[in-house]
């Protein structure tokens, strides 16, 4: 999985009859030390998450495993909001701080 | 498979249905003198392993298989600890062993 910011959202009109009713969220990468990195993904949301929520999501046929994504074309889904994450014992992002 | 180095822990409670109590942890994939390779990710841990340990994982639709409930939106998954790995005739890591 990736980490990311959730930026904004999608609005999609005509789109794949299968991504009806999928919420679709703008995300922008970032590296492990919490600095955006210049790339985007549109991914569909599976855990509520909104703008500002730092997010992970997956991506490639995994993407489909959910139910909200089952057998549709879908190639990145977020599928967790990250509270806070260390590394090598030194707290790097806190989201209640 | 692949080798990695685990690097950090992440906490997140509001996560996909189906991955409750499963460890996510950072991982640094390895070259083959265990030298960093490519972009630190997240994986799940289905083993209990944490920052330091030399470990193996399972990256794609596979990872999946390797969680509790295998329906999951997981595409990188720490599947094993490397106590000893062996790169053209040199020992590149000694995971628990270095350790101990």
């Amino acid at each position: 999985m990736l980490l990311g910011k959730v930026i904004g959202s999608v609005v999609s009109t005509q789109k794949d009859e299968k991504l009806e009713g999928r919420k679709l969220l703008l995300v922008q990468v970032h590296s492990q030390h919490n600095k955006p990195i210049d790339q985007y993904v549109v991914a569909i949301d599976s855990v509520q998450a909104g703008p500002g929520d730092m997010v992970l999501y997956a991506t490639g046929s995994s993407a489909r495993q959910t139910t909200l994504t089952e057998g549709r074309p879908c190639d990145a889904v977020v599928m967790a909001v990250v509270d806070s994450w260390d590394l090598g014992g030194e707290n790097v992002y806190e989201k209640w701080a | 498979m692949y080798l990695a180095r685990v690097t950090g822990r992440v906490v997140a409670t509001q996560r996909y249905t189906g991955l409750e109590g499963v460890a996510l942890q950072w991982i640094q994939p390895l070259d083959e003198d265990a030298k960093p390779m490519g972009d630190p990710l997240v994986a799940c841990a289905a083993i209990s392993s944490g920052p330091g340990d030399l470990v193996m994982f399972v990256d794609g639709r596979e990872a999946a298989l390797a969680c509790p409930t295998t329906f999951v939106p997981v595409d990188a998954a720490i599947v094993g600890f490397v106590e000893q790995a062996v790169s053209k005739g040199a020992i590149i890591g000694r995971g628990a062993l270095e350790r101990a």
